[in-house]
Formats: structure tokens, C-alpha cells, sequence
């Protein structure tokens, strides 16, 4: 029961989030105005325990939420038979970039710790 | 012979296809990675995309039809993403204690991958709107989307350049930090998980759970932040140019 009551939280928290961008027209996604709520929510107990057991099993399986989209590739086939072997490159590139200064900065600034 | 055609073309078109095939695809895959050691190329992302396209193409099933039944893991992402104040609450007292530092990495890092991505599609002549696509493609899927959506990019095509940058950060990630001799003592796992997280979202975060505890918290973490950062500031930064 408490996951169910964690998982309408993590909804209402969204729909929130939602009608705050388009009522203020914020430019951020509504899921990540949610985000930002449940942060200021969590201080309450009653708010930790019932989010942690679904969040704990929503992110554990992160992945498997990805399928859908993925196979959305095969929408593209056009675009990627055009450019397809240019976007590999740059997404392959820029991925390697942002991973190797990310890294590279983390290693650097807790160095002293 | 005729009336199992009728039943497959029945069966094809309800939304229990889309969604049993996604489930059982994935937790085949997903048990074919444990056998594999969780060899990165194993990665149960990569070959349920790779399978379930591949079927869908075969049985000439249209992604729409796929769609509806699917849209229901696909929704999840939204919750889940709200769901990432969790690690961030979590881990609060380390990110008080050196918060500075962390947002510091998650520009940086966040700023290298968008940054590079955009300047490698301008430089190498790929559609503007194409280009613009490519700049959320390290925020995790939906927020990508709605990234996309606002500075003139195409929101499936976002998504799309974003689960594949997440399985090239979980695919190629371990060798790249080896080839980097970032260590597997605490701050290396802590530099580690953190980058997945940063330049890899979800797909790189979940990566780095299998692997290492540690390295699953501080992606956790970072992704939260990513999210955070990236949704503020590309659609700022996109108004500039």
C-alpha cells in the first residue's frame, strides 16, 4: 500500500509540475518541476517512506523504459540512411567528451578530500 | 494455416503485443546479460531495441501499432524522473558538504557533451534542426523530449539521439575510464558513477549500478542534477544563438 500511495505522489507531483510550465509557460519539463517538488516534499516522514519503495523499484528497472523509444529507430530509417553514419560519429564523439571531462573533473576537484 | 493468420494479425493489433513483447524481450535480454558476466556489449537496452525492431520490421507490425501497447512502459519515464529527487534526498549530506564541486563537474560535463555534440553536427553539415535535436541528448529520454520540443528540435528524433548516447556510455564507458586509469578505489567509482550519470543518463546510470554500488548512487545523483542543470539552461542557451 505505501508504494501505491509513493506512486500517486510521484503522478500528482507530475501533473503539478505539468500545469505549473504551461500555466507560468516555465521552460522546463513538467516532470522535472516535479523532480524539484518532491525535493521540498521529502521533508516530511510521512513523504519518505511512501516514495522510497516505488522510486527505489522505478529506478531499478530505468532501463527496461527505454525500450519503447529505442525501437522507435525504425521510424527514422530515412534520416539515418542520409546521416546516419555522421550522427554515429558525433553522438559516439560527444558522449566520449562529456564522460572524459566529467570523469577528468570529478578526479581533479576531490582530490584534497 | 489461414485462421492462425487471423489470429496473429488479431493478436498484432491489440496492445497486449506491444507490451508483453517489451517485457519479454527485455527480461530475455536481461538474463542473457547475467549469462554474459554483464559484458558491456551485452547491454539488454541494445538487444531488446535491436530484436524487438527487428520483429517489428519482419512481421511488417507499423511502430504506431507497437506504440499502443508499449506507451505503457514508455510512461513510466515521467514518474521516474520525478522519482530522481529520491537519490538526490538521499545523498544530501554529501551534496551539502561539497555541493560546489558537484555542480561545477555536472556544468562542465554536461556543457562538454552538448556543446561537442552541436559544434561536431554544425561542423559536419547535419540539418539545423537535426543539430538542435542532438544538444539534450545527455538529459535522460523524456526530459530530452521536452528540451528538444522547446529550442525547435524533433522530439522523437531527441529521444531517439538519447537512448543511443546512453548505450554508448554503458557500452564503451568501463574502457574509456581504464584507458583513463581512473581507478576502483571509492573516488574512482565516485568519478565513474558520476560521469554515466552526467554524459550518459539513465542508460549509463543503470550501467553503473550493476557494476558497483557506489558508482550507482553517485550516477543517481548525478543524473538528478543533469536533469536539473540541462533543462534550465540549454533552452537559455539556444535563446542566445
Amino acid at each position: 500500500m505505501p508504494a501505491l500511495q509513493g506512486l500517486a505522489l510521484l503522478l500528482v507531483l507530475q501533473s503539478a509540475g505539468e500545469l505549473l510550465a504551461r500555466g507560468l509557460s516555465l521552460p522546463w519539463p513538467g516532470p522535472v518541476i516535479g523532480l524539484l517538488l518532491l525535493l521540498v516534499a521529502l521533508r516530511w516522514p510521512a513523504v519518505q517512506q511512501r516514495v522510497g519503495a516505488v522510486a527505489d523499484f522505478l529506478l531499478s528497472h530505468l532501463s527496461l523504459l527505454f525500450v519503447p523509444v529505442g525501437v522507435g529507430v525504425m521510424t527514422h530509417l530515412p534520416l539515418l540512411g542520409r546521416h546516419g553514419l555522421t550522427l554515429l560519429l558525433v553522438i559516439v564523439l560527444s558522449t566520449w567528451i562529456g564522460l572524459l571531462v566529467t570523469a577528468s573533473v570529478m578526479r581533479a576537484l576531490m582530490k584534497d578530500d | 494455416m489461414a485462421d492462425f493468420v487471423l489470429l496473429w494479425v488479431y493478436l498484432s493489433s491489440t496492445p497486449l503485443f506491444g507490451l508483453t513483447a517489451t517485457l519479454v524481450v527485455y527480461v530475455l535480454a536481461q538474463a542473457f546479460y547475467a549469462r554474459m558476466g554483464q559484458a558491456p556489449w551485452a547491454n539488454p537496452v541494445l538487444w531488446s531495441v535491436i530484436l524487438l525492431a527487428l520483429a517489428l520490421g519482419a512481421s511488417g507490425t507499423a511502430y504506431p501499432t507497437y506504440f499502443s501497447g508499449a506507451q505503457f512502459i514508455h510512461f513510466l519515464l515521467g514518474p521516474a524522473v520525478v522519482a530522481l529527487a529520491w537519490p538526490l534526498w538521499q545523498r544530501r549530506a554529501a551534496l551539502r558538504a561539497r555541493w560546489g564541486r558537484f555542480v561545477l563537474a555536472a556544468l562542465l560535463g554536461g556543457l562538454a557533451a552538448a556543446g561537442s555534440a552541436v559544434g561536431l553536427g554544425w561542423a559536419l553539415g547535419l540539418p539545423v534542426e537535426v543539430t538542435l535535436s542532438l544538444a539534450p541528448k545527455s538529459v535522460t529520454a523524456p526530459v530530452a523530449m521536452g528540451v528538444a520540443e522547446k529550442i525547435g528540435g524533433i522530439p522523437a528524433l531527441a529521444a531517439v539521439f538519447a537512448v543511443v548516447t546512453g548505450l554508448v556510455g554503458a557500452v564503451s564507458g568501463k574502457y574509456l575510464f581504464d584507458a583513463l586509469r581512473i581507478g576502483t578505489d571509492e573516488r574512482g567509482w565516485m568519478a565513474r558513477g558520476f560521469a554515466l550519470g552526467t554524459a550518459a543518463h539513465g542508460i549509463g546510470s543503470a550501467r553503473a549500478l550493476q557494476v558497483h554500488a557506489d558508482a550507482g548512487a553517485w550516477a543517481a545523483l548525478a543524473l538528478g542534477l543533469q536533469v536539473i542543470l540541462a533543462s534550465m539552461l540549454i533552452p537559455l542557451a539556444a535563446r542566445l544563438f
